[in-house]
């Protein structure tokens, strides 16, 4: 500290600064470009299709299922797959990079779990250069990006935790912490399960397109129906600290909280840390979507109240299938009737059944989890 | 004597020359310029105040204490960007070395039955290698630590995600890991152990960056790398060192975000570089080297996790935080240039 006052510092140079000016500015643009993880073969040859499988990272159990199952059903199908990932969640930059490789190695079709709408010019040039796009997990937006969407439907999956939620209550005022994904990016499924589990509590979202539309307070028509108040909307990065953190500032702000919304699972166990901290893990209900395997032990322990589950295994291995198909001769697939999409399911997993609700039990939805 | 009285009259004209009127902006960029926590702390006072204001929630004890267990872990890991900063570098690695460190000493205990003090010594050093690394790049190969550390937090990061799998790792109380989330109740405050490591972790690397050689040291080769080493100072062991005490720190860190995610988790953490470089440069250290105190970084931390806090109680869309965070940055360097242009 001594040395860092006059005597010495007024030697640097003006390009020094100017250098360490530009590095900082340039810091934010390089990060988010930095590193991709294209990995995988191309052996387009000896009858065998290419599909180029590009997941929103592969850090998350979810994501590293759909991968397992798609390498399964590849060898079984004969096909040759690619898998690409982005770096974090929101990383499309890295996606793109995949999609213009999968046209020029000349795949037949690529599998997508998109990171956000950046992402769409390039899938619409793939489709032009005769690539079939199937998006998992989530439809693009807008739909027609992709020439089908394998997914789980997330309003679906909401409104499953929704309607428990309501029944719940039984008729008691709730306070609601919604734990959401992102703040400064609008992806469809953040935007799917908070509208969906409103809509389950008989709460209206007020908006297709925002989360946090919803009247602040009022009363919820869902179960034997109540007065509601929401008491905030957080963003979580579907991360544990992001989870814990959200969490922590709304019960600061409100500590009658008794119903927490989580995005996933991540989260929902982040605000678990949080009530736990509180002492207040056994009177709030915590409802999650998700349905790995661990998940699935939350709702037997009692952590989460419920968790809508997906099944992130079979549409990668379903969107395998339907490539390998269509490259040799075979047809389209096409969606579930009624729907924008091919509805790959999901259900209720709760420790006890309410109010003629469908669940199943932990234990029957174990066979089809997926991660550890 | 003559001699004597040369030393004795010496610094008069020094003195002079730095106590002749000044104008009452100069006077204030002085202050600030040998206080360098001291406008972070400002801005943080008044933050505080104002949110205090706004809502009644805020003030509480109980409040404060989540802030000072949400800035834990950036606030650590601010120590070790605030070291190596002082030296004119910059790590963008240390969240991903974080990462790695934390998810090592949770697998080690969970899935290889490791007891919990092997697997938190293994996980500093595995911090403190991985920094050594960075280190040696920065004086062995003279890369700049910013590419340096860009390669690495890609290296850094692949290794967690191939070594997790993706999954997360959950702990049982009781074991140490776990002591970093213990409460401790300070009167009405309920903090947890993970706070005091981080504060005794300020406290230690304070005083070193403050009153031992080390210290002097390492400031005077952030502030000119040239004339520190013709003044003869070892400066390639000094700029290493900065990177072993940053995994030191990142070590700490690691070790309260295993007590906050309730074990390992490859997602959790992934902003943290940006958020404790972040941190350093709100406190008002130096992006340029040479100047700049670890107390600042707390407090720039602390600003960051008070508006995130604040305006979340007082239900102002996320967004806010997001432009918040962005503004103090800019201002915060701002100020420094301003400062700075006091002495030229």
């Amino acid at each position: 500290m001594n040395l860092s006052s006059t005597h010495i510092s007024g030697l640097r140079s003006r390009r020094t600064r100017a250098a360490a000016v530009g590095v900082t500015i340039c810091l934010g643009a390089t990060l988010a470009a930095c590193g991709s993880s294209d990995s995988g073969s191309s052996s387009s040859g000896s009858g065998k299709v290419g599909v180029s499988l590009i997941l929103k990272t592969l850090s998350n159990p979810y994501f590293v299922s759909m991968e397992k199952d798609a390498k399964t059903q590849a060898t079984k199908d004969k096909v040759s797959l690619t898998v690409a990932a982005g770096t974090s969640d929101g990383d499309t930059q890295t996606q793109i990079t995949a999609i213009d490789n999968a046209v020029s190695r000349g795949d037949k079709g690529i599998l997508i779990t998109t990171n956000g709408d950046a992402v769409n010019t390039a899938l619409k040039r793939a489709k032009q250069a005769g690539l079939f796009v199937i998006a998992l997990d989530t439809a693009p937006n807008p739909a027609n990006v992709a020439d089908i969407t394998y997914a789980t439907d997330n309003e679906q999956a909401g409104k499953l935790d929704g309607q428990y939620a309501a029944a719940a209550l039984n008729g008691k005022p709730a306070v609601i912490a919604m734990l959401d994904l992102f703040n400064n990016q609008v992806v469809s499924v953040d935007i799917d399960r908070d509208h969906g589990f409103l809509e389950g509590m008989g709460i209206d979202p007020g908006s297709k397109t925002e989360n946090g539309k919803e009247a602040k307070s009022g009363k919820y028509t869902g179960g034997s129906g109540g007065t509601y108040k929401i008491a905030c909307h957080q963003p979580t990065q579907g991360a544990i600290d992001g989870g814990r953190t959200a969490m922590e500032n709304c019960l600061s702000a409100n500590p009658d909280i008794n119903v927490v919304y989580a995005i996933n699972e991540p989260a929902g166990e982040g605000a678990y840390n949080a009530l736990k901290a509180a002492n207040k893990e056994t009177s709030v209900a915590i409802y999650a979507i998700d349905g790995s395997c661990s998940g699935l032990k939350n709702v037997t322990s009692g952590k989460f109240a419920a968790d809508a589950v997906q099944y992130p295994g079979k549409m990668a291995a379903l969107g395998v299938s339907s490539i390998a198909k269509l490259a040799r001769g075979g047809s389209k697939p096409s969606v579930t009737n009624g729907k924008s999409f091919y509805d790959t399911g999901t259900a209720l997993v709760a420790a006890k059944a309410l109010g003629g609700l469908t669940v199943q039990s932990p234990t029957q939805a174990a066979s089809a989890c997926w991660g550890s | 004597m003559t001699t004597h009285v040369d030393s004795e009259a010496a610094p008069a004209p020094a003195e002079d020359f730095l106590n002749r009127p000044a104008t009452p902006a100069q006077r204030i960029q002085s202050v600030l310029h040998r206080q360098p926590a001291l406008s972070p702390a400002i801005v943080l006072v008044l933050a505080a105040i104002v949110f205090s204001l706004v809502n009644d929630r805020f003030y509480a004890l109980q409040n404060l204490s989540l802030v000072a267990q949400q800035v834990a872990v950036i606030g650590s890991l601010a120590v070790g960007q605030t070291v190596i900063i002082l030296t004119a570098g910059i790590d963008l690695s240390i969240g991903a070395v974080m990462v790695l460190a934390s998810l090592l000493m949770s697998k080690l205990v969970a899935d290889n039955g490791v007891p919990g003090v092997l697997a938190l010594l293994a996980g500093a050093a595995v911090a403190i290698a991985a920094q050594a690394v960075n280190g040696l790049l920065v004086t062995k190969i003279k890369l700049p630590p910013f590419i340096v550390t860009l390669g690495t937090l890609s290296i850094f990061t692949a290794i967690t995600l191939i070594y997790a799998k993706g999954q997360t790792v959950s702990l049982q109380p009781g074991n140490i890991l776990m002591w970093s989330a213990d409460t401790v109740s300070i009167g009405q405050l309920n903090l947890t152990t993970g706070v005091l490591l981080m504060i005794a972790l300020y406290a230690v690397i304070g005083y070193a960056l403050r009153y031992t050689a080390w210290g002097r040291h390492l400031y005077a080769v952030g502030d000119d790398i040239e004339a520190a080493r013709l003044a003869g100072i070892s400066v390639n062991r000094v700029l290493l060192s900065a990177y072993v005490v940053g995994g030191f720190a990142i070590a700490v860190g690691a070790w309260i975000l295993v007590g906050r995610v309730g074990g390992g988790d490859p997602n959790s953490g992934l902003n943290a570089n940006l958020q404790s470089i972040t941190a350093v440069v709100i406190g008002g250290t130096s992006l340029f080297g040479g100047r700049g105190v670890v107390l600042g970084s707390l407090i720039g931390a602390l600003i960051v996790q008070v508006f995130v806090n604040g305006l979340a109680l007082a239900g102002i869309d996320p967004n806010y935080q997001v432009l918040t965070v962005g503004v103090l940055v800019i201002a915060a360097v701002s100020v420094d240039q301003w400062i700075r242009s006091v002495k030229a």
